[in-house]
């Protein structure tokens, strides 16, 4: 039968007509496979798929830093102390309220009822001791800031050296009662508990599961099994299953104090490559993902993508390294300062939602100065300041211009064209612009580890509401990225890091950051907002500044 | 023949050994450190000190490698830098992904380039003929990179025909055992899962069979060329042979020796097309994670992996050599 030529030619096209049919009935029912449990809204698909770009580090955020395990930690863990939706300003969660003493030295804890850990274990002031305890009596690896990067950063002391520490002890004085007493005052504890590191987590699983037993050698640690597979809190998702690499799998907690939403579950799906993240969101497969390029949001907002700004936490600069003899004259500095044009690298490059900055902070953190001094753009008065320090057409000012290639930050989303647009502002009043440029490893090596960079674009974003976490980390000590020695800042901000009460730290900020603004160790050039895409069927979204984001209060259409 | 096999085998020892050591001095001549990659921009010179402490990396490079042979010897690959987990455990949970992946595409590069090559070396000189010819070079030339990116784009982005990314849409609830997913789902009755698996599988299949369907198109072409003008075939036809016998046992059993080498040396091609094309369509397999290990400078991994690709790619060509021997009794493997 096969012989006949023309009898192949049918057969051949019978078979690809029925390959096609198959192909084609296989993809749609793909999209209607899995309506999910029947525990959500019967109408709305309850499984919610949201691409992650990267897999989490572990499931135990006491050891955790980056981005993507605490988006994760987020919706299984609680702490103490929650935000105001949208906001970065303290609220209560697990605590329902809290006193804190003149000296700030003693704070006490009134905690929620009726509250349980997802194995069952009863959330109460034990828990919350056991759980301060634990961090406190960490040893080893544990102990380092490879590991416990917020609390050495933000405890500084651990039982080995209790004379470095902040905390001092915590005791449950009744079953919703916790008292935590410091050895120093830290105003910033409070907003620091909001921190995915400091949830609480069930004491009894990690005993069971050697939550401390980070196992290894020092060369080479490795996770422990509770933050392999048994992370236990207190939120609306339970973890169920991890497939290293490909996603991690969460289901709603049925007995969950509070709201459970309309999700049932939550896969998060690793998808490193940014592009790929945005056609699995065309494609249908993902129902949203984090981090938008700038060059994608217009587009995706045209094909009816629902996008969400989440409020700006993040701070972008334009760093003057003091190392370099040019930038150490202050009428230099100044002159600078003028010739940016801060309006126009907003609306040319930084995506929609950037605001402005004055300062090397956001509005919405304490000590944020309304009234500081600020540079506004004034190309003349910059010339004329390049002229009274002794440059014009003859002799330019002439500086080196370091940025990052290859890479996307929150705060900085296209470092070559914001590189580009501020070289040509500075051309335009007489400043010769050497570009150098790295990659991203390099790059930071180069700006953070070594003297050896001129004027550079890098940024931060928050991680909790405290002024500390912004213009101490740049301007607290004599640094290599900023190349300056200037002990009168750096005596304020260790003054203002020790006060207790909140309101009297945020007036000596609001000082400090005045004193920095006509100090000018850089430019502060924006905040910009970055942008998270979902599906048309997605209707809200809680964005909150600090990554603060849990599912159980997004809002479906379908 | 065992004897052959055992000597290629020891073959493989001093291989790998010169193997490690090139590996290990080219992967720390990459610029930048894993401790930088790790930190990000919180990375502090004393984070960054404290790192290399922790991870070995301040000794002499000489002491490291020495450690790192020590550790290979008695099994120890090292651990991920990037996930805390071992390397051979790494592998091995990624590995059934990139052979799935490999084997379609092998599949489909061999299941239509024989046919294909065959047909155009019938019809040599007609329009099928310098179709397939022009059709190979165009397949040969496309990167693999930008060839994934456009069936991706048009197939999955735009007319939703195939999935876009991964091994499984995640909201199938599929049982997985054996880490190949698509026997998975054989295995344990759910063919939703099965069939939904190897959808995901084409778009990846075939852009990485591309090439090697270029060229086996080619190399199929040009052997059976050869082989159909010799006097023994057409004796045969002369004599009356049926079509098939004549295809069969006269040309395609002596064309196919060429052939069979390509398949073989294509099965590197495959490995290192999958780097790309995996990264492409976040398929988790050895591919995509070697790329991520590359940024971030994760080098027990590099190493490990690449050790571990050279043994896979050393046995599939000691596989091939012995074939020979089946598919014509008159080659010695010696």
């Amino acid at each position: 039968m096969l012989h006949s030529r023309k009898r192949r030619g049918a057969l051949l096209a019978a078979a690809s007509v029925a390959m096609a049919a198959l192909v084609l009935s296989g993809c749609s029912s793909q999209r209607d496979a899995g309506t999910g449990d029947e525990t959500g809204d019967a109408d709305v698909d309850g499984t919610f798929v949201f691409a992650a770009s990267s897999d989490p580090a572990g499931l135990d955020p006491a050891f955790a830093q980056d981005g993507e395990t605490f988006r994760v930690a987020r919706q299984i863990f609680e702490g103490l102390v929650g935000t105001e939706p949208g906001t970065a300003d303290p609220a209560p969660l697990l605590a329902e309220s809290w006193e804190s003493s003149e000296d700030g030295l003693t704070h006490t804890f009134s905690l929620k009822e009726g509250v349980t850990f997802h194995d069952g274990t009863e959330f109460n002031a034990e828990a919350v001791c056991a759980n301060f305890d634990r961090w406190y009596n960490w040893e080893g690896l544990a102990a380092s800031e490879a590991l416990a990067y917020y609390y050495t950063k933000l405890f500084r002391g651990y039982a080995s050296d209790p004379s470095s520490a902040v905390y001092a002890s915590c005791s449950a004085d009744d079953a919703t009662t916790a008292t935590v007493t410091l050895n120093q005052p830290f105003a910033g504890f409070i907003p620091a508990l909001s921190l995915p590191a400091f949830s609480m987590q069930s004491p009894t699983a990690m005993a069971e599961f050697s939550a401390d037993e980070v196992g290894g050698t020092a060369e080479a640690p490795t996770l422990s099994e509770y933050a392999t597979a048994h992370p236990s809190g207190t939120g609306p998702y339970v973890f169920e299953e991890w497939a290293p690499g490909e996603q991690v799998t969460l289901v709603a907690n049925e007995d969950y104090w509070g709201d459970t939403g309309q999700i049932d579950e939550i896969i998060f799906r690793t998808i490193d490559d940014p592009t790929a993240r945005r056609q699995a969101l065309e494609s249908g497969s993902i129902d949203g993902y984090d981090l938008v390029g700038p060059a994608d949001t217009a587009a995706l907002e045209e094909d009816g993508f629902t996008m969400v700004s989440r409020p700006p936490f993040t701070i972008l600069y334009l760093a003057f390294n003091q190392a370099v003899p040019e930038l150490q004259d202050p009428l230099v500095r100044e002159a600078l300062s003028y010739a940016i044009d801060k309006d126009a690298l907003i609306t040319q490059v930084l995506p929609e939602g950037t605001e402005k900055a004055t300062q090397f902070m956001p509005d919405t953190v304490n000590g944020y100065n309304d009234d500081v001094t600020t540079y506004e753009y004034d190309p003349a008065k910059a010339q004329e300041l390049l002229a009274e320090a002794g440059y014009d057409e003859a002799n330019p000012l002439t500086l080196t211009f370091n940025y990052p290639v290859n890479v996307s930050r929150p705060y900085m989303p296209d470092p070559e064209q914001i590189f580009t647009v501020l070289s040509a502002q500075l051309g335009e009043v007489g400043v010769v612009t050497n570009p150098v440029s790295n990659e991203w490893g390099d790059y930071l090596d180069l700006t953070s580890g070594s003297t050896d960079h001129g004027i550079h674009l890098l940024g931060w974003t928050g991680d909790y509401n405290d002024t500390d976490n912004f213009v101490g980390v740049f301007f607290g000590a004599q640094s290599n990225e900023w190349g300056f020695d200037n002990p009168a800042l750096f005596q304020a901000l260790q003054e203002a890091r020790g006060i207790p009460n909140l309101e009297e730290q945020s007036a000596l900020y609001e000082d400090i950051n005045e004193m920095v603004a006509t100090f000018i160790p850089g430019v502060p050039l924006a905040h910009p907002a970055p942008t998270l895409a979902f599906d048309p069927r997605v209707e809200s979204y809680p964005a909150s500044p600090v990554n603060d984001e849990v599912f159980n209060q997004i809002v479906l259409t379908e | 023949m065992l004897r052959t096999i055992g000597k290629r085998l020891l073959l493989l020892i001093p291989t790998l050994f010169g193997l490690s050591l090139l590996l290990f001095f080219w992967v720390r001549a990459l610029p930048g450190g894993p401790a930088v990659a790790l930190l990000g921009e919180r990375a502090t010179p004393e984070a960054v000190a404290r790192i290399n402490e922790l991870y070995g990396f301040n000794e002499p490079i000489v002491q490291q490698y020495f450690t790192w042979m020590g550790q290979l010897l008695s099994g120890d690959f090292g651990v991920s830098l990037q996930t805390g987990r071992p390397v051979t455990e790494e592998f091995l949970r990624r590995f059934p992904a990139t052979i799935e992946l490999s084997l379609l595409a092998l599949i489909l590069a061999v299941g239509i380039g024989i046919p294909l090559g065959y047909w155009a070396a019938r019809r040599h000189g007609k329009f099928t003929d310098h179709a397939s010819v022009v059709l190979s070079l165009v397949g040969i030339t496309i990167p693999v990179f930008f060839l994934a990116f456009i069936l991706k784009y048009i197939f999955a982005v735009q007319l939703g025909w195939l999935p876009s990314d991964g091994r499984q849409n995640p909201r199938i609830d599929a049982t997985h055992y054996t880490g190949f997913y698509v026997l998975d789902g054989i295995l344990t009755g759910e063919w939703d899962a099965a069939w939904d698996a190897f959808l995901h599988l084409l778009l990846p299949a075939i852009a990485l069979g591309t090439i090697p369907l270029a060229i086996i198109v080619r190399i199929t072409r040009a052997s059976v060329l050869e082989v159909q003008n010799a006097d023994y075939v057409r004796t045969g036809a002369a004599k009356g042979i049926s079509r098939a016998t004549l295809r069969d046992r006269f040309i395609l059993r002596n064309a196919m020796l060429p052939v069979i080498t390509t398949v073989g040396l294509q099965a590197g091609l495959l490995l290192s097309g999958a780097i790309l094309t995996e990264t492409v369509f976040a398929f988790p397999g050895i591919g995509s994670f070697l790329a991520g290990a590359i940024f971030n400078r994760d080098f027990p991994v590099l190493q490990g992996f690449i050790i571990f690709i050279a043994i896979v790619y050393a046995l599939i060509n000691l596989l091939v050599d012995v074939s020979y021997s089946v598919i014509d009794p008159r080659v010695r493997v010696s």
